[in-house]
């Protein structure tokens, strides 16, 4: 009569299709979530969820109602005081007597906003949706980390099949001589004696017969020690070692001249996460080194460095010749694999872009391994774009861009990462 | 009722932690017992599912199968979020009015929350699913999973046809319409898998033919015109707007007529249960309380196990006064549970109010009285035949007045000789989907003008529509494809225009 049926174990996302309608259908809510979510965060912070907020107004579906207003005759609980008849004062807030049931709910309900977690994978999702990258160039950097698994050494715990054979009867034979050697030292000592009664004694004496039942006693008892116990068992330990063992540093270097908007500073900033993400896919360890400039350069932390306002003129120079400086001065031991990415309207104080293009050639492009600069700007090329268009045939680890929009910004990695990717 | 206690069997274990095969005995003595109460159920299917399991099943409206929409995800992640805080337990069961009728057993639930939600789910509401008139009118639950099947494949296919977009779309105009998708008073027709399927090709060409002539701009003989013109359409107001949409906007592709027709087959049954809460929980809750204390009296429960079963028995009818901060209005379990307890006492123990009051049912069967005032009321008439002085007086109930054109509310009837019958004419009046849900209706179409379509709002002791009724509007006219007017017909016979919603839509190829 009765079927019981266990379907604990059956499929258990039935709602992540309901689950990708939904987020499909707030794309653009998502969308600015995560985009605040970026100016929000330190670039090197891509590996988190993050929490949407929808207002509740966007998610309502609506229907026919009744509202408030008109004649209702509600039932109540729990009469303390009323007699029929009586007056009342309307309760602040107009609940009490209100509308139908069902509604005051409603209306409860619509007060908060809708929050709901975006995973790490949803999050990275929509952060490139923006830049437009190549589907196989998304699954390479979202992909987690690779790790490989190695030896190390050996634990008291484990699965059977890595038990250490050698280790753990090792460990047995160990623990054996260990207990059975005051019963042995004994057994020395009272086989001695037998044998010394034994030249003067017959087989049958009562001593000799007391000597030997407590040699047996001390036999048995050496035998009672097990041969192997659990915890004599060692197992092969593997522990798991991130594979990429090389570092690298990253300069971003970002125009703060007064003419750097917040637009383009955002834009700046995806471009450098971007590149951040890329350089964390090929190295383990990396550092970050920011330095902003308007007419003079200054190395700050990531706070200061996108949020801090300046204003004034621009040379880009001096931001480069304090690259220059704390390259040769921390990185340039051999250890180091730098890269370089520079930020800007490209509105450079005239003279000094010819400069900047002899100071990136000469003591810059030889020790990076890549250096990308990015000119954001809505309009026609600047002077410095000028300059720097003539680097690119000698030296192929350099790159540009022209940025209006964040599609643009992409283009800029597919040359640096062509020969990892196919 | 210890006092008749006899301890002639040894009770079943009552550890913390279910196994099947106490489940499975437990089941056998609490279907034992309920057979001898005569209770009449569908074959029972329990199911064990893990609370992830439950949350999927709350958002697709407890259904094992249900189409896809953003809807039942938001409603996913709403259920999650507020569960993952704490801010609520999921519900112990989920029962589906289905042949053999499905009852969700949560895995986190003790042995006792187990065999309370089989007594509560697999016999209580199983047997008013089986029984209630309503619920064999509306719903054929031999026929309910496969039509979801139906439903589901049919959506799939329309969303690889037509793309996600357009079928989500026009679900949304369909959700925002469901609960004007009834027919309150005709009966409908018995769902089919196998009908649906033969017959939806059919339906689709027939229609689209009807609807054509209807729309028919070729000139037509001169003698009938003036006829035409009188003609009022439709002949007399509908109060089913889906089934109006359905059968008779102009512009709809078949497919979409069809998935009109799913969304209103869909709401349409869970008809029945938004009319019966009070009667199917408080059935279902005096059924798992009498069942279990039976059980109990033949020695076969341990008293741990009663302890935690009153326990949660206790929390489930708890009804706070309405000056309590955690009010939400009448709890049905509680309403419920002691309405049939004191119809059974009316029949048992009548006193002279009693006999008064119901002369039909003092001193008979209690188990006759039960079974017809399951198979033949709802909500509203339940409470109008049956709620009797004493359970108004035991839940101290009073009603008010609330008229917005008076400066304060009015006490308009308490617990006492004058105003039992008051109290009881309100609150089933409160019950009542009629009075509880706007009335509206297809009024007319503007057949030789502009097509537009105008909806009428019959207005109730003055009560408006709520504020978002322009955005369902919207959700018409999309459906309908031409300008579509909200006007409300007022108690003093005015009649004005609320909402206009202009939509000029012209037919494609794409």
């Amino acid at each position: 009569m009765v079927r019981i049926i266990d379907r604990r174990f059956d499929s258990k996302n039935k709602s992540a299709v309901n689950r990708q309608r939904f987020m499909r259908r707030f794309k653009n809510q998502i969308r600015e979530a995560v985009a605040d979510a970026i100016s929000g965060r330190s670039i090197k912070d891509l590996d988190n969820g993050e929490s949407v907020t929808i207002p509740s107004k966007d998610l309502s579906e609506p229907q026919f109602h009744h509202g408030r207003g008109g004649i209702w005759e509600n039932v109540f609980t729990g009469n303390d005081q009323f007699s029929s008849g009586d007056q009342i004062n309307r309760p602040q807030g107009g609940g009490g007597g209100g509308t139908g049931k069902g509604k005051a709910s409603k209306d409860g309900e619509g007060e908060d906003d809708f929050v709901f977690n975006l995973s790490r994978e949803e999050f990275l999702d929509v952060f490139f949706d923006d830049l437009a990258l190549p589907n196989l160039v998304k699954t390479q950097l979202a992909r987690i980390h690779e790790y490989k698994s190695q030896r190390a050494g050996f634990t008291n715990d484990g699965t059977p099949a890595n038990i250490n054979v050698v280790r753990s009867l090792r460990g047995a034979l160990g623990r054996r001589l260990a207990l059975g050697s005051p019963y042995r030292g004994q057994l020395r000592e009272l086989q001695q004696q037998l044998d010394e009664l034994l030249e003067t004694r017959p087989e049958d004496d009562p001593e000799v017969l007391k000597l030997k039942d407590e040699i047996g006693i001390l036999r048995a008892k050496i035998e009672a020690i097990p041969f192997i116990d659990t915890f004599d068992l060692r197992y092969n330990n593997r522990i798991k070692v991130p594979k990429p063992t090389t570092q690298a540093v990253m300069f971003c270097i970002m125009d703060v001249s007064g003419s750097m908007d917040e637009d383009k500073k955002a834009t700046a900033k995806r471009f450098f996460m971007l590149l951040y993400l890329f350089l964390t896919r090929t190295y383990e360890h990396i550092e970050v080194v920011f330095i902003r400039h308007h007419t003079i350069a200054k190395e700050v932390n990531e706070e200061d460095f996108f949020h801090s306002r300046e204003s004034g003129g621009t040379v880009v120079s001096s931001a480069l010749e304090m690259m220059k400086d704390i390259l040769h001065a921390r990185y340039l031991n051999g250890a180091w694999n730098v890269y370089g990415a520079q930020a800007s309207d490209g509105d450079n104080w005239e003279n000094d872009s010819p400069h900047c293009r002899e100071l990136l050639a000469d003591t810059i492009l030889p020790f990076v391994q890549y250096f990308a600069y990015i000119e954001i700007t809505p309009g026609e090329p600047q002077n410095l774009w000028r300059e720097y268009e003539k680097l690119i045939g000698a030296h192929p680890n350099f790159a540009m861009q022209h940025i209006e929009g964040l599609p643009d910004i992409y283009p800029v990695f597919r040359e640096l990462f062509k020969k990892k990717l196919v | 009722m210890s006092a008749k206690r006899q301890k002639r069997k040894q009770p079943l274990p009552a550890p913390g932690e279910w196994t099947f095969e106490l489940i499975e005995a437990y089941h056998a003595e609490i279907d034992r017992v309920a057979r001898n109460y005569g209770l009449d159920t569908y074959p029972t299917q329990i199911e064990l599912i893990t609370s992830e399991q439950m949350m999927d099943a709350y958002s697709s409206v407890g259904m094992p199968v249900n189409y896809h929409h953003w809807s039942f995800g938001k409603s996913f992640l709403q259920t999650e979020k507020s569960y993952r805080r704490g801010q609520m337990g999921l519900a112990y069961e989920i029962v589906i009015n289905s042949n053999p009728c499905i009852a969700y057993l949560m895995e986190e639930n003790t042995m006792t929350m187990q065999a309370l939600v089989i007594a509560h789910a697999a016999y209580g509401h199983n047997s008013f699913f089986k029984g209630n008139y309503l619920f064999k009118q509306w719903t054929n639950a031999d026929a309910i999973i496969d039509y979801l099947i139906f439903a589901r494949n049919y959506l799939t296919e329309c969303e690889e046809r037509y793309g996600e977009e357009e079928v989500e779309l026009l679900l949304d105009s369909c959700h925002a319409l469901m609960n004007v998708g009834v027919d309150r008073y005709k009966r409908p027709e018995k769902l089919s898998l196998n009908k649906e399927l033969t017959r939806q090709r059919e339906r689709a060409e027939y229609l689209q033919s009807q609807v054509n002539d209807l729309w028919r701009t070729l000139p037509t003989a001169h003698v009938k015109t003036q006829a035409v013109e009188q003609r009022r359409f439709p002949s007399e107001p509908q109060e089913n707007l889906l089934y109006f949409i359905e059968k008779n906007a102009p512009l709809l592709e078949p497919w979409q007529r069809e998935v009109v027709r799913i969304v209103r087959k869909v709401g349409q049954y869970f008809f029945p249960q938004r009319q019966t809460q009070v009667m199917n929980e408080g059935w279902a809750t005096y059924w798992h309380y009498t069942l279990i204390n039976t059980l109990y009296d033949e020695g076969l429960l341990a008293d741990n196990f009663m302890l935690e079963f009153l326990h949660s028995h206790t929390n489930v009818v708890y009804q706070p006064s309405y000056n309590e901060p955690w009010y939400h209005g009448l709890n049905p379990y509680a309403l419920g549970f002691a309405m049939w307890q004191d119809i059974r006492r009316i029949c048992e123990n009548p006193t002279d109010e009693d006999r008064y009051w119901f002369p039909d049912i003092a001193g008979s069967d209690w188990r006759e009285t039960f079974d017809f005032a399951m198979r033949n009321f709802k909500d509203e008439s339940f409470i109008a035949q049956f709620l009797s002085p004493k359970v108004m007086r035991d839940f101290r109930l009073f009603a008010i007045l609330d008229d917005d054109k008076e400066s304060k509310l009015k006490v308009s009837a308490i617990h006492d000789e004058e105003g039992y019958r008051r109290v009881r004419e309100i609150l089933s009046d409160n019950y009542n989907l009629g009075s509880r849900e706007p009335n509206l209706q297809v009024w007319n179409v503007d057949l030789r003008g502009d097509r537009s379509l105008t909806l009428r709002h019959q207005a109730y002791q003055r009560r408006p529509l709520s504020g978002d009724a322009d955005e369902v509007l919207k959700h018409v006219a999309r459906l309908w494809g031409f300008a579509v007017r909200m006007e409300v017909a007022r108690e003093d016979g005015s009649v004005e225009i609320l909402h206009e919603c202009r939509q000029e839509r012209r037919k494609t190829d794409t």
